[in-house]
Order: structure tokens, then sequence, then C-alpha cells
């Protein structure tokens, strides 16, 4: 059910410039590429399930966003979006993943042994390691749009699919809306659970509604391998592990992926994928792997260096403080990641993601001994 | 153009027709189901409401939600829609919530299985299939309207309106909510002598402006409590919002926050009758002047006044004093007495604070089934009532609690 914006027929009967959003205050991805042309050209136009152009740019008029931060400003509500708003989308898309064009292709490469090293990170420096990406289950339509009964049997296939695997990748569900204190207190502690979004880019999206209803979380009797269910795409599955192997957590993470994507495929609900666009997500900024590979790492010293922003450009990395996107940094620790979607595989992603923060302890090591590090400055990479 | 198809779901064979409606927007209601198939479908939708505790929850059955669950109005607003601000709020033991709004005054007619019985529930009774709602705003009616001022501090009279024929806060379009402030803004203009006054846009407003509406208790902000935004209400915000007062301030009207229109009229001290007098000529006035350009308000005879939540209905109306009860808030029969009166309390914030200072906001309980004057009456009546326990309290006599007077007159 598209929220709030069901009557798009009748919208039609006002011009133009009566339904046109003020978007003079606004600073995001979405509001910089429309125009009351394209709103106009766009606006009595649906997909088969019903998401309209006001249902995809809500959120963006809704927030208008930081001076410093650019949101994106617009969601997709099925895979259909990206093909029948293509001439809002595909503007966005290429701003926001660095002037990929309509025509370019997508590299998907999940074949962990293509990664060179990555198992020898010192963990002195490298606390974790972790690698997460989304999935969405062909056929139904994405978190922003989705009905109570999609939600549902998203979940019901995805526990079907997640409570069959062996092995390694042996575990349970925890449904939210009938966990226990206990296994929610456990869910806690291992920073495993996730909350109701209260994000305004997120409601305004409409992607808490029915909270809980169809939301859980899987992971495995090892806790290394987890997968969040209907919280902002159909699936976040995450593989991740103390210390400094990435590459163990890589491949966990790809052979989980795989297994995964062949139990929905048998039920012929396999994952959202085009080659132009790779992983369909419910956030552009999410297109392409929808990987984001890093650690938490000590750079006390790096950190205060007056290079470390330029360094984490080259390397096409970014920071984030240990809470997660828009925290701060705790005792010099930083969490490090791949900075690119679209536009390169998953072992592009973190072959990078290895070979900088490598790099970087190596820095770190160096500034310690109180020696120069200009020498070791890469180029662009 | 129907073209039979085929989809199988859970072993039933459900036998679908693809039907063109020519308003539907939504291709998902595009599919009209048939048979029993209809019922089960419908079941895998129906919201899980084991944990809430609102009037949509207490009233909505498997039964009514299959009914009503393809139905559309004819603006296109859904069943789902309309009651998703209760699915997303479970509601407070203590406090019961609505849990359903309408998106446009047609959602009373076309849900009403489910809006129904929550009305009946919500207005203690009032049963929307038989009864017929008084409106009357003839505040010449009104007597012993004049408080004493050492007890009660302000005096306030609001309610909402609504323009026929544009969708309400949680449906309307951005086109809709702007023709809404034209409409109302324009007529506005119109209005002369103590009335004369001012709108004051929200996106528009300077800062200058913004922080004298702040120091005059006018401003309102863009809704926070889920119970509103998971309505649709905030969207767009501040897009056709604004703030409209008379120079005396004493007359004030909100623009597309909640509802289309909220009206209020309001003064220091305890002159209820002048709040009233006010209160009623700037509504018909405003009236007159919409009704002038080819506008109504939304009304009918069973439901009064249409206002996007069903708890605002009929009157729409809170009468209300600022009022210092120190001595008799500490009696353990205040509530009994209070309820008796048909008066609820509030703290001097509004709903849900606390009294500061033994002053507590005292108004009408009751929205739906009386008249603005026999509301209003019932506050003044209430209010003196209240005073004189005070005052008795005062010279050390006892108080008596009054017998509850009759709701429906």
């Amino acid at each position: 059910m598209p929220f709030g914006n069901t009557h798009n027929n009748f919208k039609l009967n006002y011009k133009v410039e009566e339904e046109y959003p003020d978007l003079s205050k606004h600073n995001n991805h979405m509001a910089k590429v429309l125009t009351k042309e394209l709103y106009g050209k766009l606006r009595d136009k649906q997909t088969s399930s019903g998401y309209t152009l006001d249902d995809v740019i809500q959120t963006g008029i809704d927030n208008p966003g930081h001076p410093f931060i650019m949101t994106v400003g617009c969601v997709a509500g099925d895979e259909e979006s990206y093909e029948v708003f293509k001439d809002l989308l595909d503007p966005v898309i290429s701003d926001r993943h660095g002037g990929y064009k309509p025509t370019d292709k997508h590299k998907t490469d999940l074949n962990f042994e293509n990664l060179k090293g990555g198992d020898d990170l010192d963990p002195n420096y490298v606390l974790s390691s972790r690698v997460r990406t989304g999935r969405s289950i062909k056929g139904y339509t994405l978190p922003p749009h989705n009905s109570r009964g999609e939600r549902r049997a998203i979940e019901k296939l995805s526990i079907e699919a997640l409570t069959s695997l062996e092995g390694e990748f042996k575990g349970k569900y925890y449904p939210l809306k009938s966990m226990t204190d206990a296994e929610q207190e456990q869910l806690i502690n291992d920073h495993f659970l996730f909350d109701k979004p209260v994000s305004p880019l997120l409601t305004c999206a409409g992607m808490a509604r029915d909270w809980p209803d169809g939301r859980g979380i899987w992971h495995n009797d090892d806790k290394t391998f987890l997968v969040w269910v209907n919280e902002e795409d159909h699936l976040r599955v995450i593989s991740m592990q103390k210390g400094g192997n990435m590459r163990e957590v890589f491949r966990r993470f790809c052979v989980g992926l795989q297994k995964i994507e062949e139990i929905f495929k048998k039920h012929n609900h396999g994952f959202m994928w085009n080659e132009h666009l790779g992983y369909i997500l419910t956030c552009p900024s999410n297109l392409g792997t929808g990987l984001r590979g890093g650690v938490h790492v000590k750079l006390p010293k790096l950190s205060t260096h007056a290079k470390f922003e330029e360094i984490l450009t080259r390397l096409r990395l970014q920071k984030r403080g240990t809470g997660g996107v828009d925290t701060a940094s705790v005792g010099g620790v930083f969490d490090i990641s791949n900075a690119d979607r679209l536009g390169s595989s998953e072992v592009e992603q973190v072959q990078l993601v290895v070979d900088g923060v490598k790099l970087m302890v190596e820095m770190e090591k160096k500034l310690e001994k109180g020696e120069a590090i200009d020498s070791m400055i890469p180029a662009q990479k | 153009m129907p073209s039979p198809s085929l989809i199988e779901s859970k072993g039933f064979v459900l036998l679908t027709a693809f039907t063109f409606f020519p308003e539907g927007p939504n291709a998902y209601l595009k599919y009209h189901l048939f048979f029993i198939s209809h019922f089960y479908l419908c079941s895998s939708e129906y919201p899980d409401l084991r944990q809430h505790n609102n009037c949509m929850a207490s009233n909505l059955t498997p039964a009514i939600y299959a009914k009503l669950c393809d139905k559309t109005t004819p603006n296109g607003y859904t069943l789902d829609q309309a009651i998703q601000t209760g699915v997303d709020n479970p509601g407070h033991p203590f406090i019961k919530t609505v849990g359903m709004v309408a998106g446009d005054e047609e959602s009373y007619e076309v849900f009403a299985d489910l809006l129904d019985p929550i009305i009946k529930e919500r207005h203690n009774g009032y049963d929307p299939c038989v009864m017929k709602h008084p409106t009357d705003l003839d505040s010449s009616k009104i007597h012993s309207g004049q408080f004493d001022d050492r007890y009660v501090l302000s005096s306030r009279v609001r309610t909402g309106r609504s323009i026929r024929g544009l969708s309400l806060p949680p449906a309307c379009t951005r086109a809709e909510r702007r023709e809404v402030e034209r409409v109302v803004v324009d007529a506005l203009a119109g209005l002369k002598g103590d009335l004369t006054g001012r709108y004051y846009s929200l996106t528009q407003m300077t800062e200058k402006e913004q922080q004298q509406l702040i120091d005059d208790h006018f401003l309102f902000d863009k809704p926070v409590s889920p119970l509103l935004t998971c309505a649709g209400m905030a969207r767009d915000w501040p897009d056709a919002r604004g703030i409209w007062h008379n120079n005396e301030k004493t007359f004030l009207i909100w623009i597309n926050e909640e509802d289309h229109t909220r009206v209020i009229s309001m003064e220091k001290g305890g002159n209820m009758k002048r709040v009233f007098d006010r209160f009623c000529r700037g509504l018909k006035e405003v009236e007159r002047l919409i009704q002038e350009r080819g506008w109504e308000f939304m009304w009918n005879e069973r439901l009064g006044y249409i206002l996007t939540c069903p708890s605002n209905l009929g009157t729409g109306l809170r009468a209300g004093v600022h009022v210092k009860l120190p001595l008799l808030s500490k009696d353990p029969r205040f509530s009994k007495i209070l309820d008796n009166l048909r008066l609820q309390k509030r703290g001097t914030g509004g709903v849900d604070t606390a009294a500061v200072g033994g002053v507590f906001d005292i108004s009408n309980l009751d929205r739906l089934g009386q008249s603005e004057v026999q509301l209003v009456q019932t506050v003044v009546d209430g209010v003196n009532y209240l005073i004189e326990c005070e005052k008795r309290l005062e010279r050390g006599q006892d108080i008596k609690v009054p017998p509850p007077i009759k709701q429906f007159k």
C-alpha cells in the first residue's frame, strides 16, 4: 500500500504548479535533480503495484537535509520503480555513485577466493571485521510500500531459507514481536538487536509501518553470521568476528549469501538483481553491491594527522565512529569501510578495505616510532 | 477489460477478475476477489492487534476488515490508511486513544462499519446510526458566564472546521492543502472590527514574527507525536501551514495542522461569556465569508462538524478555563465531582501535563450529542460549582458531590 498517496489520479485534476513541492530550502540528491518539468512528466505514472512519484520523493520533501551531509531524498517502492522513474533516479544515482551512467554495467563478484590476502590484519590494531549487504526478494514490493501480507510472506520465506542452513550456518530466528525478555537481553548484549527506526529519513518513507509485525533477527550459533528481516530492506546480511581476519569474514559472507540465494531461487523468489544496477535495494545509495565492508581499527595518531582525510579519499574509504553512521570515534578507534557501492564488485570493494587498512596500520606504526609517513601516501585509487 | 487469471495460494485456487476502477489509483485494489477466497487473502493482511489498546483495535474484527479492505473513498483513501495510526501505536494501558482517522468526509460513510462503533465507544454511547447531533452557536443563551477572576486565570474555547470538497490532513495532496490555506486566508481577510487580523505563513514568517508568536504562545510546531505522524499529517511540512490572529490576540486560527482549521477564542480572566460570544460571532462570520466564495464547512446532522479524528466530531468543542483549585484538588472527591459534572482536568500545559501550583485546566468531556451552547453552559455551571467548593473549603465548610448530570439532553 502506498503510504499517504493512493489517490494519484485524483491529483492529476490539479496543475503541476499546484502540486509541485517547495524545495527551496532543500539539500538532498532528489531536490537537486527534480524540476517542475520532470515532475510534470512523471507524476501520472505508477508502477504495477501502484507506487507513484510522490511516494518516491516524500522522504526527500519531508527531510530537507543538512548543509554538510547530502542525503538521497528518494526511495524505491519496488523493483520497477528504478525503471518507471528512471528520469529522476538515473541522475540521482549518477550524483551519488560518482558519475555512474545509465548505460554502465555493474560487475558482481562473490567469489571470495579472488580476494588477495586479508587474513593478516594486525589484531593489535584491528579489533573487529565486518561485511554487510542487503538483498531484496523478487516478487515482493519493498519496505516503503509493502503490505502486512507481503511482509509476512517475506518473513516466512526467510525463516524457511535460514533455518534450513547447516554446519557453520546452523542457527535460529527470533521474531521481534514474540521474543522473550531473556532473548531480547541477549541480543542487545551481542549488539544484534535492531530498533524500530526513529530516523525521519526512514519513517517518512513508511518503512516503520506495522512495527514489529514481520520483523526479526536470525543468527548462527557461532554468532558470526546474522540476518535482519524486514528492517530497511527485505534482508540485511552481516558477517562479522573479532580481530583482523577479513578474509574469513568475507568467505563466510559469500558462502552464506550464496546458500541463502539458492534456497530463495528454489521457491521462485530469487534476489532482485540486474546487470545495470546490480542488487536492487530500497535506497539508491545501496545499489550495486550494497556492500559495506569495514573494520574497527585503532588509529589514534594517524587520525590526527593533517592528511588523514586525504588518505581516506585516495584509498576510496570512509570513516565513521564506532557507533556507526553519524557517530563520533571513541579512544581513537574508527570504523573504516569502503565508500563505493555501485560500479565495482564485492571482491574489489573488500580488496580496497583490506589493502587500505593494512597500509593505514603501517602508517600508524610509523607515526608511533616518530617517523614520517609522507612517502607512504598513496595515489588516488 | 476483465480477464480472468488463476492464482494458486496455499492450496486455495483463487479466481480473480481484473476490474478497472476509473478512480482506482492502486493496481493492488484492482484485483477484485470473489468467493470465500477473499476472506482468506484478507486474513493474511489482518493487523496483529493483540498488544493493542485503542478504540480501533477494540472494534475491528476480521469480518469487518474483509468487508472494507478493498473499498476506497472517491478520492482513493483506504481502510489500511485510516487504521495505520492505530496499528503503529498500540496505545497505553491507561489512556485509550482512538487509533483511526478520516482521510476525507466520505471516510465516515465508506468505513462506517468500523467508525460507527468507534464513535459510539468514544462518545460514551452516542449512536450515529439513530441519533442526531444538535448544532447551536447562539451564545446569547449562556447565563452566569462570568467567573470569579480571583480563581479563573483565563478562559478559552476551541474547535475545528473542515472545508467541504477537500481531503483532510491525513490524505490531502499538496495542492489541496494549499487550496485550504487560500480559501481560509482569503475569508479571514474579510473579518472586521475587533476581529481584524493578519496571517503568518509558516514558510514565510520572519524570525521576529516567529519569536513574537512563540512569546504569545500561539505558534504550533511540526507534530512529533507518532499518533499524528503515522497518520501522515506532517507530510510536506511546513508547506501551506500558518497562523492567523486578530490584532487584539483574542481570536486565533491554525491552518493545516491536525485539521484544516482550528479556531480558538481566548482571553485572560473569567469572562467565558465574552469568549464564547466572540467564538460564535467569528465562526459565523468566517462561514459567511467562505460561503460567499462558494465553499462550506463539512457538516451533517448525524455527526455534526466533520474533523480528522473521530474524537472531535460533533461540536469539536473544548471550552475550558485555567482555574486555581488548590484545596479542592486535594480533596479525595475531586475526580468524582468532575465526572458527575462531565468535566475533565488537565495540567496547564494541555493534554497529558501535570498541574502546577494548584492551577488546573478544566474543560468539557463531551463533544458529540450536545450542542455548543449546551456544552459551554455545562462548563460554566461546572466551574461555578467548583469555585463554590473551593470557597467553602477555604471557610472550613464541607462540600457535596453533585448528582451526575444527564449526558444526552
